[in-house]
C-alpha cells in the first residue's frame, strides 16, 4: 500500500526535479551566452541548424528503441538510414515528394526486414547481422545510385538533385516577433524567444511528423495492450509467451518499425538537412542515433532530449568560423559539469562528483588558456559526449532485460 | 578394431565436409546467386557481371590481391581474437587508424636509422592500437560499458583525431596534408613474384606471422584455453580461478596491437605517407569482422576468406568497362556475413535434430523391451 501510494508523490518530486534543472540549464546557457559576448550561441538561425541537425539523430533514436524494447538489437539502424536516403531520393524524383517519403518508409523497413528475418527466424547474432546490414547497405545504395541516377538531369552517379521535397511552413506573427525579441539581446528572454524563432521559422513538415512520432511512440508503447505486449518481448519474452503472445509476430513487427523509422531518417537527410541525394550521405548518424537511445535511458522523451544535444554539437559544426563559439560552449559543459558533480557528490556518490569535478576543472583550464578550439573539436563532441556519459551514468542507465539475447520459441517449457 | 578406427575418422571427416565446409560453400554460393539477382533485376548486363568476376586474375592483380588480402587477414585476426572470447571488437577500425597515424609520424621522424626504423615504428604503430583499444577495455571493465558501442564511439573520434594531427602536424602535399615521407633507406624491398608486376608488399609477412601466431596461442597454450573458455562461459571461467575482467583487459591488448599493425604493409610497401583520404584506407576494420565471421575465427578460415574479399574487391575494378557500378560487390561481402552465420545456425540445427533421432533410435529396443 504504502508503495502505491508514495509512486505518485515520488514521479511528481522526480518531474519538478526535471523542471528545476531544465530551468537551470536555460539560465547558465543565457549567462554565458552573455558573459562570453557569443550572441551566435542562441540566434534563430543556429537553433534552426540543430533541430534540422537533430531530427534524423532522433528518428534513428526512435527507430532503435522501437527494436531494443521488443529486444533485438539493431545496429543497422546505419544501413536501413542510407536505404532510405536512396529510397527518398529515388521515389521523390519519379513521384513527387510524399511518395518519395513513403519509399524511404519502405526502403528503410526492408532493410528492417532483413534484420528481423537473420535475428528472429535464424537466430544469428544482433551485433553481427547488423555489421553485415551496414556494409550491404553501403554497397546497395552505391550500387543503385549508380544505376539508377546516372542518367538523369540532375544526376550522377553518386548524387541526384532537383526532386520535390516536403514544404516548409513559418507561422507568420510568431516568427517575425519571436526573431525581433530574439535580436533584443535580452537576458534570458532573448534566448527563449531565439528557440521560439527558430521552430516556427522555414519549418518543414517532416520535422514536425518527426517531433510528433515521439508522442506517438511513446503513446503506443506505453498506453497501449499492443504496446505493453511489444515491451514484455523485450523484457522476459518467455514470460509472454506463457501468456500467450506471439513474440514472433512482435518482435517482426517492431523490427520492421525500427526499420522504417531509420529509413525515415533517411529521408529526412535526403530531403531537409539538404536538398540533394550523396551517396554515404548518413555518415555515422545511424551509430549516434544508437547512442542517443542509450543516453536517453531508452526513453522516447530522453531520446528527443539527448538528439536535441546532439543535434546541437552537429549543428555548430556546420557553422563558419566557429573557433570562438565553440571556445564558450567549453565553458558552458564546464559549468554544467559542475553542476552535475555537485548533484553526486551531494547525492552521496562521492568519487564519481569527484572525478566528473575534476573533469570540469580540466574543462575549465582549456577554456582560460586558449582563445579558440580547433573546429575539428566539434565535429568529435557527440562521441566524446556519449563516451562520457556512457563511463559516468551507465549504472544508472537500464535497457530491456531481454534485449540483445536470442529467443526461441518453446523455451519457456 | 582398426577397422572401427578407420570408420571413426570415416564419420569425422564425413561431420567436418558437412558441418563446416558445406556452409561455407553454400553460403558463398548463395551471396553470389543473391548479387547477380541484384544485377539482373536491375537491368544490368548479367552476362558481362558473371564473366568479370569469375575471370583470372591478371599477374598485376593477383599482386593486388595478395596485399589486400594481407591487411584484411591482420584485421581480422584483432577481430577473431576477440571474438573468440566473446567480446565484439568494432573499434578495429580505429584502431588502426592511430596506429596508422602514430606509426607514420614516428617513421617520417626518422628517429632511428635505416631499416631498425621499420621495426620500432611497428612496435609505435602497435602500442599506439594498444592505448586506444584498452580505453574500451577499461571502460567496459570498470564501467560496465559496452564495448560495441564505445568502440563505435571511439572509431569515429580516432578518424577526427588523426584528422587533426595530421593537419596541425604534417606537411602540406597539394591540396591536402601528409605526414612526413619515410626515408628511402627505411622502405624494405618487396617480394618478386612475376617479372611484368610490382612485388609483394614485404610486409605482407606480417599477415602470416600473426596467423601462425594466433592458432598457436589459441590452440596450444593455456592462455589460449583460458580464452576459449571465458568466451564459453564467464561464470565456468571465474570457477576455474579465471579472473574475466583480467582477461578482458589481455585480449584486448592484444587485438588492438594486431590492429595497430594492419596498415604497416601499405605504407611500408607502397604509400611510404599517411594522409586522409588519399594516403590512406579506410574501412579494412568492418571487412576484417566480416572475414573473420566468414573464417569462423580460425587462422585457415581467416587466410582463405581474406584472400576472397580481396579477390572480389579486385575484380570489381573492372566491373566498370562492363556497365556494373563495382559497389555491388560490397552487396556480396554483406550478404556472404549474413548467409555465414545463417548457414551454420542451420547446420547446427540439422546436427542436434540428427543426433536426437539417433540416440532415440538406439534407446528404442531397451525402452520396448523393459518391463512397463
Amino acid at each position: 500500500m504504502t508503495i502505491l501510494a508514495s509512486a505518485p508523490s515520488a514521479i511528481r518530486q522526480y518531474r519538478h526535479l526535471t523542471l528545476v534543472l531544465a530551468l537551470a540549464a536555460i539560465v547558465t546557457v543565457s549567462l554565458v551566452r552573455v558573459f562570453t559576448d557569443q550572441s551566435r550561441m542562441t540566434t534563430p538561425g543556429t537553433l534552426r541548424l540543430a533541430l534540422i541537425a537533430a531530427c534524423p539523430i532522433l528518428l534513428a533514436g526512435l527507430g532503435g528503441l522501437w527494436a531494443e524494447r521488443a529486444g533485438i538489437v539493431n545496429i543497422g539502424l546505419e544501413g536501413q538510414m542510407l536505404l532510405g536516403t536512396w529510397g527518398a531520393a529515388f521515389f521523390a524524383y519519379h513521384f513527387g515528394a510524399w511518395v518519395g517519403v513513403l519509399g524511404a518508409l519502405l526502403m528503410g523497413a526492408l532493410g528492417g526486414l532483413l534484420h528481423a528475418v537473420a535475428t528472429i527466424t535464424f537466430g544469428v547474432d544482433h551485433i553481427i547481422s547488423g555489421v553485415a546490414i551496414n556494409i550491404a547497405g553501403l554497397g546497395a545504395v552505391g550500387y543503385l545510385a549508380q544505376t539508377f541516377f546516372t542518367d538523369l538531369d540532375g544526376g550522377g552517379p553518386r548524387n541526384l538533385s532537383g526532386y520535390a521535397v516536403p514544404t516548409e511552413v513559418t507561422i507568420p506573427g510568431i516568427s517575425d516577433g519571436a526573431r525581433w525579441v530574439s535580436e533584443q539581446r535580452w537576458f534570458l528572454i532573448s534566448d527563449v524567444a531565439a528557440a521560439v524563432a527558430g521552430v516556427t521559422t522555414r519549418l518543414s513538415l517532416l520535422t514536425i511528423l518527426a517531433v510528433a512520432l515521439v508522442a506517438v511512440t511513446a503513446w503506443v508503447l506505453w498506453r497501449t495492450p499492443f504496446g505493453l505486449r511489444l515491451r514484455s518481448c523485450g523484457e522476459n519474452p518467455q514470460a509472454a509467451e506463457t501468456l500467450g503472445v506471439n513474440v514472433y509476430r512482435y518482435k517482426y513487427i517492431a523490427v520492421l518499425i525500427s526499420g522504417a523509422f531509420a529509413g525515415l531518417g533517411g529521408a529526412y537527410l535526403a530531403m531537409v538537412a539538404s536538398s540533394s541525394f550523396t551517396t554515404g550521405q548518413t555518415n555515422g548518424r545511424g551509430y549516434i542515433g544508437l547512442a542517443s537511445m542509450i543516453f536517453g535511458n531508452w526513453n522516447p522523451t530522453g531520446v528527443l532530449a539527448s538528439s536535441l544535444m546532439f543535434g546541437y554539437a552537429d549543428g555548430v559544426s556546420l557553422l563558419s568560423d566557429n573557433g570562438p563559439l565553440v571556445h564558450a560552449l567549453l565553458l558552458l559543459l564546464s559549468l554544467i559539469l559542475l553542476g552535475y558533480a555537485a548533484l553526486k557528490y551531494v547525492g552521496g556518490e562521492r568519487v564519481t562528483g569527484l572525478v566528473v569535478a575534476l573533469i570540469a576543472v580540466a574543462l575549465l583550464v582549456w577554456y582560460l588558456a586558449v582563445d579558440s578550439v580547433p573546429s575539428d573539436f566539434t565535429g568529435m563532441t557527440p562521441y566524446v559526449l556519449t563516451l562520457f556519459v556512457l563511463a559516468v551514468a551507465s549504472q544508472r542507465l537500464r535497457m530491456p532485460a531481454a534485449s540483445g539475447k536470442s529467443y526461441r520459441r518453446g523455451q519457456a517449457g | 578394431m582398426s577397422g572401427q578406427r578407420n570408420g571413426q575418422v570415416g564419420r569425422r571427416i564425413t561431420q567436418a565436409v558437412t558441418y563446416s565446409i558445406l556452409p561455407t560453400v553454400v553460403a558463398i554460393v548463395a551471396a553470389l546467386v543473391a548479387t547477380s539477382i541484384v544485377v539482373w533485376a536491375t537491368g544490368a548486363p548479367i552476362g558481362g557481371f558473371v564473366d568479370t568476376m569469375l575471370s583470372v586474375p591478371s599477374h598485376r592483380d593477383t599482386i593486388i590481391i595478395v596485399n589486400q588480402a594481407s591487411m584484411i587477414a591482420l584485421s581480422a585476426f584483432a577481430a577473431a581474437i576477440c571474438f573468440r572470447m566473446g567480446l565484439f571488437n568494432i573499434g578495429v577500425e580505429g584502431q588502426y587508424i592511430v596506429g596508422a597515424c602514430a606509426g607514420a609520424f614516428f617513421a617520417g621522424a626518422g628517429i632511428v636509422p635505416g631499416p631498425l626504423n621499420i621495426l620500432a615504428t611497428l612496435v609505435v604503430a602497435m602500442f599506439a592500437g594498444v592505448v586506444w583499444a584498452m580505453i574500451a577495455a577499461i571502460l567496459n571493465v570498470t564501467r560496465g560499458v559496452s564495448e560495441v558501442i564505445s568502440a563505435i564511439m571511439l572509431n569515429y573520434v580516432a578518424l577526427t583525431l588523426a584528422g587533426y594531427l595530421v593537419k596541425n602536424y604534417g606537411e602540406r602535399s597539394g591540396y591536402t596534408f601528409t605526414t612526413p615521407k619515410i626515408a628511402p633507406s627505411s622502405q624494405p624491398l618487396g617480394f618478386g613474384l612475376f617479372a611484368d608486376a610490382p612485388d609483394i608488399w614485404a610486409l605482407a609477412i606480417l599477415a602470416v606471422i600473426v596467423g601462425i601466431g594466433y592458432a598457436f596461442l589459441l590452440g596450444w597454450t593455456r592462455f589460449g584455453f583460458d580464452l576459449r573458455t571465458t568466451g564459453e562461459s564467464r561464470t565456468a571461467a571465474l570457477a576455474n580461478g579465471i579472473d574475466p575482467r583480467r582477461m578482458v583487459l589481455v585480449v584486448m591488448a592484444i587485438s588492438g596491437a594486431i590492429a595497430g599493425l594492419v596498415w604497416m604493409p601499405s605504407f611500408f610497401g607502397s604509400t611510404h605517407t599517411f594522409g586522409i583520404p588519399e594516403y590512406f584506407q579506410r574501412g579494412l576494420g568492418f571487412t576484417g569482422l566480416a572475414v573473420a565471421l566468414l573464417g569462423r575465427n580460425t587462422s585457415l578460415g581467416i587466410g582463405f576468406g581474406s584472400l576472397l574479399f580481396a579477390f572480389l574487391a579486385t575484380q570489381s575494378n573492372r566491373l566498370q568497362s562492363v556497365g556494373v557500378a563495382r559497389d555491388v560487390v560490397e552487396i556480396t561481402q554483406g550478404v556472404v556475413v549474413l548467409m555465414v552465420v545463417i548457414a551454420f545456425e542451420i547446420a547446427r540445427r540439422i546436427k542436434v535434430r540428427r543426433e536426437q533421432e539417433r540416440v532415440a533410435r538406439e534407446l528404442e529396443p531397451a525402452t520396448t523391451g523393459a518391463p512397463a
